[in-house]
C-alpha cells in the first residue's frame, strides 16, 4: 500500500517504521527537518518537509495515489484540517486523524472523519489494567510490547 | 445583533471595539489569560478566557443565540474548527473565518466555510486601487445599499474626452455627482463636455462597476 503520514513526532515515526518494515510505500511529512530524527534508522520510505495542510505539499507527497492517510501532528485542529482536505478535496478512502480532545474526536467522527483519541484510548486501557479486566487491550498490549522489543533490539 | 469573536489578537480586539461602538452586543473568546485581562480592561466584561475551539466554551459564550461567529485567530486550522463547531454544535446561522494563508481560502470553501477574509487579499485590493495606471477608483461601498462611490479620471487617448456626460452611456441607475476640473467642482450638466484630467464622482450599483469602467475607457 501507498501511505501518507503527516506529523513525524513519536507516534508518526513509530507508525511509519511499522508500515515501512511491513513492506509498504510510506511518505512522511513534517514542518521540521529535526523531527525525522524520530524515524528508525532502517526507514526506507520518503521524508518530505512541509505543512501537511498545504495542498501543494500534499500533492508532492503523492496524496492523489495514496491508499491511506494518517494525520498525527501535535495539533488537534491541524489534524482535523489535514484529514478533511485528504478526504473531501482529494477523496482519499482511508483517513485517520489523531485528535487528543475526546469531545472533538467524537464530534468529527459523527461528521465522517475517523478520529483516534490518545486520551480516551490510553485512559480506558489504564483503567482496565488496574481493574484486571482481561478483555480490554490484552492483544493490544502484547502487540505493542512486541514492537517495543523489536525496536530496542535495533538500537 | 449578537456576535461571538474567537481570538483576541489585534484583529479580534479592534473588531470587538468597532462592533461595540456600532451598538452591537459581543462576546470575545481568548485563551491567553493576560491578553483576555488586557481586553477586559479596555472593553469591559465582554471576554471569556477559554479556548474557542472547544464546544462547551462556545456554548458558555452564548453561540446558540449568536447572529454570527467570527474566527480571527492567527491559526487557520483553529479558525476552521471553530467555525465548523459553531455550525454543528450551536447552529450558528453565519460563520466567518479569517484566512491567514490566502491559499486556504479554496480549502475553507471546499470544507463548507463560505465566508472567509484574507488580509493578503484585502491589501492586494487596496494596492490595486492605488495603481496610477487605472484612473478608475472604486472608493467605498455605501452602507445599507448595493451602491458604491467611484472616482474616475478622464485619461488622455480615451474616447470619453470631448463627450458629454449623457453621451457616455453609463448604465441605468448610475448618477454622476459632480466633475472636478482643476480643483473646482462643476455640475454634471448634460451639455458639459468632458476634458482630459477631469475627475468624475459617480454613484453606481456595485454590480455595474465593470460596465461603468467600460463606458469611461
Amino acid at each position: 500500500m501507498k501511505i501518507v503520514i503527516v506529523g513525524c513526532g513519536r507516534v508518526g515515526a513509530f507508525l511509519a517504521g511499522l508500515l515501512d518494515s511491513g513492506g509498504h510505500d510510506v511518505t512522511i511529512v513534517d514542518l521540521e527537518r529535526g523531527s525525522f530524527g524520530h524515524l528508525p534508522a532502517s526507514f526506507k520510505g520518503t521524508t518530505l518537509m512541509g505543512n501537511g495542510t498545504d495542498l501543494e505539499v500534499l500533492r508532492q507527497a503523492g496524496i492523489d495515489k495514496t491508499d491511506a492517510f494518517f494525520t498525527l501532528t501535535q495539533g488537534d485542529n491541524r489534524n482535523l484540517m489535514a484529514a478533511q482536505v485528504a478526504k473531501q478535496v482529494f477523496g482519499v478512502k482511508q483517513v485517520i486523524a489523531k485528535v487528543n480532545d475526546p469531545i472533538r474526536a467524537n464530534t468529527y467522527r459523527k461528521h465522517g472523519i475517523v478520529t483516534v483519541s490518545r486520551t480516551s484510548i490510553l485512559g480506558t486501557l489504564l483503567e482496565a489494567m488496574l481493574m484486571g479486566d482481561p478483555e480490554v487491550g490484552k492483544v493490544l498490549v502484547e502487540k505493542a510490547r512486541a514492537h517495543e522489543a523489536e525496536m530496542a533490539e535495533q538500537v | 445583533m449578537y456576535f461571538v469573536i474567537a481570538g483576541g489578537g489585534e484583529v479580534g480586539f479592534h473588531l470587538a471595539k468597532a462592533l461595540l461602538e456600532a451598538g452591537h452586543e459581543i462576546m470575545l473568546i481568548e485563551s491567553d489569560r493576560r491578553r483576555a485581562q488586557f481586553i477586559e480592561e479596555h472593553l469591559g466584561s465582554v471576554v471569556l478566557n477559554a479556548p474557542a475551539d472547544e464546544g462547551r466554551y462556545q456554548v458558555e459564550a452564548g453561540c446558540q443565540r449568536a447572529d454570527a461567529v467570527i474566527a480571527v485567530t492567527g491559526e487557520d486550522p483553529a479558525n476552521l474548527v471553530i467555525c465548523q463547531l459553531a455550525k454543528w454544535k450551536c447552529n450558528v446561522p453565519r460563520v466567518i473565518a479569517r484566512v491567514n494563508d490566502p491559499k486556504n481560502e479554496i480549502v475553507f470553501k471546499a470544507l463548507g466555510i463560505d465566508e472567509t477574509i484574507s488580509s493578503t487579499r484585502v491589501l492586494m485590493s487596496v494596492i490595486e486601487q492605488e495603481l496610477p495606471s487605472s484612473g478608475f477608483l472604486p472608493l467605498m461601498p455605501l452602507t445599507g445599499s448595493h451602491l458604491e462611490l467611484i472616482e474616475a479620471e478622464i485619461g488622455p487617448n480615451t474616447p470619453s474626452a470631448g463627450k458629454t456626460v449623457h453621451a457616455l452611456g453609463l448604465p441605468r441607475g448610475t448618477a454622476v455627482g459632480g466633475i472636478v476640473r482643476k480643483g473646482n467642482v462643476l455640475h454634471a450638466d448634460d451639455d458639459i463636455r468632458l476634458e482630459v484630467g477631469d475627475r468624475l464622482v459617480i454613484l453606481a450599483p456595485t454590480k455595474d462597476e465593470a460596465e461603468v469602467r467600460k463606458a469611461l475607457s
